[in-house]
């Protein structure tokens, strides 16, 4: 058999990137960042239940540079998870097939997890005293 | 002897997930279940942001919030072992190490739901 210069199966490089593509891959990464972020939500909980000395330690670890940052990639990943979740579900119904509204709803997705993000965090700073 | 199996009794279960639409179709539900639920989660953290270990044990203490918090959980946790179980069906293929993965993963979720779901009750019951 010649070895034909073809793919063999349809790996990622061959394709043209676009929205659509970029939205699936990131479904799949948030869908298992927040996995991890589950089982820091839990953490939380449970040092909720313990009492107030081994939540405040929880809650310093929380409220760190590092901590926030890794809060705020979180909330990104819920909120772009959230939104491609819902673009699935239509889709799942046979809808945003044509090639526009499938590219845009994409896009959409991307504007829609940065701008709620923003919103949860304008609230959380406001919430805390510090807006 | 007779086999008085019917073509479609022989392959049930034999697909690469063991299990025919019954995961998709549950995962769909759980995702429809997680709007609602996710909506309270970032809105209902955001806004009692700063608070100290007994405001935040008051906000979980109210009945609502116990509820709704974990169902959170066990639709979160339910819903994570079918979305990593395809990745899991997706990316590992030896079969041995397939099975580590599935009883990981099932082991895993419902450890934490059980962690999480014990904590919050704990709360609302004051102990």
């Amino acid at each position: 058999m010649s070895k034909a210069n073809r793919p063999l199966s349809p790996h990622l490089q061959v394709y043209r990137w676009g929205a659509h593509m970029a939205v699936s891959i990131m479904h799949r990464a948030t869908g298992a960042a927040l996995a991890f972020g589950t089982i820091i939500l839990v953490w939380w909980l449970v040092a909720l239940a313990t009492g107030p000395e081994y939540f405040s330690l929880v809650q310093g670890y929380f409220g760190s540079i590092i901590g926030r940052l890794i809060l705020f990639g979180l909330t990104l990943a819920l909120m772009q998870h959230l939104a491609s979740g819902i673009r699935h579900l239509f889709m799942d119904a046979g809808k945003l097939y044509s090639l526009g509204r499938n590219s845009a709803t994409a896009k959409f997705t991307f504007v829609f997890s940065v701008i709620s993000t923003l919103l949860i965090w304008y609230m959380a700073y406001r919430a805390m005293g510090a807006l | 002897m007779t086999d008085m199996n019917t073509p479609l009794s022989k392959v049930r279960g034999l697909g690469s997930a063991k299990s025919g639409t019954h995961h998709w179709f549950i995962h769909r539900i759980t995702a429809v279940a997680q709007i609602p639920l996710v909506i309270f989660f970032v809105v209902s953290m955001a806004r009692n942001m700063g608070g100290d270990h007994a405001s935040w044990a008051a906000w979980l203490g109210q009945p609502l919030v116990a509820v709704l918090m974990a169902l959170f959980i066990a639709n979160s946790c339910y819903h994570m072992r079918l979305g990593l179980m395809t990745v899991v069906e997706d990316y590992v293929h030896e079969k041995g190490n397939r099975l580590l993965a599935t009883l990981t993963l099932t082991f895993g979720t419902i450890l934490l739901a059980a962690f999480g779901i014990f904590s919050i009750l704990r709360i609302s019951f004051g102990g």
